[in-house]
């Protein structure tokens, strides 16, 4: 019955993809990290998205805290207040964190981090150390908050064609509640042929009181408007060397986007970086460091940038940029002709 | 008067248009350039890691375009060649094996037409009504043609006999992207009706479709459909990864939570009449039009209201319901030009009846976030216009 294809996986092969980790702990592999570790880790490779203590930036997922939200009207959901299991965050955290650069930390790293987590949480003592010994002593607050799927019990012996009516359901109807009161649908691009009726908000728009979620929602749109790029001198552009350079850019589109239509993300826009004035991007809420320089009349030039991106905390220490920096120095070159040619 | 498009000979009729190798691999006709995905960017941080929307309003029939179905990832669609592609199958099974591309297509292959739906379809509905339009409410939903191998084919390859007692073991998948979505699936309905695909209505998937393979899985949540498929391992228990705890459970009105809520329910949505869909001809003959889909079996019959739930008549199945696929239905009726509040209802061959967001709530509460399948209702106004609202129960 079996045709023979394939090839046998050989075990070096299983260990290099097989990470998973089950409940129990069965997959953690040997090694530990600490609270205190895992806070500078945290506070490298994080905290841009997930803020300092856990407690999110942005729309990016909050780690920390809701304790005891979770029948709220808008619970809190954390590793803290809803995780059941703590093998999830080491094997969500080391296959898929950080955010850019998933895959790449050390498993000892992965055990600090978590630890910092669950000292955000305040789980563990500020001397706490993780490791694969300990770790299934760790109690999650809401290890017995989850029941299987009761629909069949709970729904389907209600929603039933013996139950549904088909004349005089009901006495009334009224609208309770409109979608356009909220103002929350995109406008639509690309809709000339569709909008001589477009719909007419009736009423005047309120604060969206009940805006549900999907994933970490937020209450309010966020949008970081574009900024306008400042006017690029015509630079000359290596096609070759940037074709290279935006393959080496997939490493910071995690959080920069160039070009056309670019928008600040978790980073800023990066059109016209090269030649501009440091921390350039009026909207976007440069680090400590940048605004000092900017206010000294930085210049970005192609040296310095280089300089940077070799490694950006040796040159300006509180840099928001959670990068450890390009080791090649072809890649560098690349990535900054990418940049030229896309600014242009 | 006579009509000059008639009676005035036009361009398109005197001069000749665009030769064969104009387009070699075509796209839609620019006057359809309104026919897009689009995205909410308030839903998400970041559009690498977010969802965007099939304009069900603006389509017909069942089957979804790859271009236009509705895309979910969450470390980015990545460009992954098929020479670049493995599978590998381990954990307790008799020989795990690795499987290139080449190696896929010479299993036995099967053709078969599924919905995917993500959990959150409907999930910013909760509270009330929010976003304006069928593709924004109800657009994390494609239906589409598959070819490819069956899971069950794959997993005898490696054998079972490892596993012993198949009942209680599970298989856990996941993608070679960044994220690798993880997902637990039981043993029982992976050797049903799971696929392993790599065509879609009859081309390659598209790149954020998970090309070039990708998991099927019947009538369950999108995000179990992993895709970049790149391991499947037999286990003795759910990995409960992060996609299968802290996301895609469903928190109960007291707090507790619901978990392994894999199947879609029965549901449907009219798409037209609609708010991006407005009645423009006036009163008289209206196709009213929409789509309906279990995760449970075939859909066997839609009933459509056009006052807001108080009377119910059938709606006509532009085809059988197939089993865990999109149906589409169409009321074909006469606008008297008076406000309509419009709904659908499906109902499955289960007996399932699709319950009103009233009744969803009566048991669940509203911070479910995922898997709401109740009745949606447009306020169609008497200029044609309609409005996504809540009415009364």
């Amino acid at each position: 019955e079996k045709l023979g294809l394939g090839r046998a996986a050989l075990p070096e092969e299983i260990a290099a993809w097989n990470h998973d980790i089950s409940p129990n702990g069965e997959g953690l592999p040997v090694g530990s990290g600490s609270v205190e570790d895992g806070e500078m880790i945290f506070s490298e490779n994080c905290a841009v998205c997930h803020g300092e203590f856990a407690e999110g930036v942005d729309n990016w997922p909050k780690l920390a805290g809701g304790d005891g939200t979770l029948a709220d009207k808008d619970p809190l959901k954390t590793i803290g207040s809803y995780w059941p299991y703590l093998s999830t965050v080491y094997d969500y955290v080391r296959r898929s964190m950080p955010f850019g650069a998933a895959q790449t930390m050390s498993d000892d790293d992965v055990y600090a981090i978590t630890a910092y987590l669950l000292y955000s949480n305040y789980l563990v003592d500020d001397d706490f150390v993780l490791s694969n010994e300990n770790f299934l002593e760790v109690e999650m607050p809401n290890a017995g908050g989850f029941i299987v799927d009761d629909r069949p019990e709970t729904e389907y012996t209600i929603f039933t064609e013996e139950n549904a009516c088909y004349e005089n359901c009901k006495d009334t109807v009224e609208i309770t509640r409109r979608a356009t009161v909220l103002d929350v649908t995109p406008e639509e691009e690309g809709t000339e042929t569709v909008t001589e009726a477009a719909v007419v908000v009736e009423e005047a728009v309120e604060e969206p009181v009940d805006t549900p979620a999907v994933e970490e929602a937020a209450q309010e749109p966020v949008e970081a408007p574009a900024e306008e790029a400042p006017v690029v001198a015509a630079m000359s552009v290596d096609p070759e060397l940037a074709a290279q350079g935006e393959k080496v850019f997939k490493k910071c589109a995690a959080c920069h986007q160039v070009g056309e239509g670019a928008k600040n993300r978790t980073g800023p826009v990066l059109n016209g970086v090269i030649g501009a004035t440091i921390a350039h991007v009026g909207d976007f809420k440069y680090s400590k460091d940048f605004t000092a320089a900017h206010d000294e009349g930085f210049i970005w030039t192609i040296e310095n940038l280089t300089e940077y991106l070799h490694k950006p905390k040796a040159m300006f220490p509180k840099t928001k940029m959670s990068f450890a920096g390009l080791k090649k120095d072809e890649e560098i070159a690349a990535v900054i002709e990418y940049l030229k040619s896309a600014s242009q | 008067g006579s009509d000059p498009l008639i009676t005035e000979k036009q361009e398109w009729a005197i001069y000749t248009g665009a030769g064969v190798d104009e387009t070699p691999y075509g796209l839609p006709i620019k006057y359809e350039g309104d026919v897009i995905r689009r995205n909410v960017p308030w839903l998400t941080a970041d559009p690498i890691s977010s969802i965007n929307f099939t304009p069900i309003h603006a389509l017909d029939g069942t089957i979804t375009p790859q271009g236009c179905a509705f895309e979910r990832h969450h470390s980015g669609a990545i460009e992954l060649k098929k020479e670049d592609y493995r599978l590998m199958i381990n954990g307790l099974v008799d020989q795990p094996l690795v499987f290139t591309y080449e190696d896929l297509e010479r299993f036995p292959r099967v053709n078969r037409t599924f919905f995917l739906e993500c959990a959150a379809n409907t999930g910013m509905e909760w509270a009330g009504a929010q976003l304006n339009g069928a593709q924004f409410t109800h657009g994390m939903i494609h239906n589409m043609e598959y070819t490819g191998v069956t899971l069950r084919t794959l997993l005898e390859e490696a054998g079972l006999g490892a596993a012993g007692d198949l009942s209680d073991k599970w298989v856990y998948v996941e993608g070679a992207d960044a994220s690798s979505n993880g997902r637990s699936i039981p043993m029982e309905k992976a050797l049903d009706d799971c696929m392993i695909a790599f065509k879609a209505n009859g081309e390659a998937l598209r790149m954020e479709h998970g090309y070039p393979v990708r998991l099927v899985v019947p009538g369950w949540e999108g995000n179990m459909w992993v895709k970049w498929l790149r391991r499947i391992e037999v286990t003795a228990q759910a990995i409960e990864s992060r996609e299968e705890t802290s996301k895609y459970t469903d928190t109960l009105a007291d707090g507790t939570s619901r978990k392994w809520t894999w199947v879609m329910d029965a549901k449907s949505v009219v798409t037209s009449p609609s708010p991006q869909s407005p009645i423009k001809h006036g009163k008289g003959p209206l196709v009213i039009t929409g789509l309906a889909w279990s995760g449970r079996g075939a859909i066997t019959g839609v009933d459509v209201s056009i006052d807001g739930g108080k009377t119910w008549q059938k709606a006509r199945l532009a085809n059988e319901g197939q089993s865990m696929a999109l149906t589409r239905f169409y009321l074909d009726t006469t606008w008297n030009g008076e406000e309509m509040l419009l709904q659908s209802r499906a109902h499955d061959e289960t007996g399932y009846v699709q319950p009103t967001k009233a009744q969803l709530r009566e048991v669940r509460g509203e911070n479910s976030v995922y898997h709401n399948n109740c009745i949606q209702t447009w306020h169609v106004k008497a200029n044609g216009e309609a409005e996504n609202v809540e009415v009364s129960s």
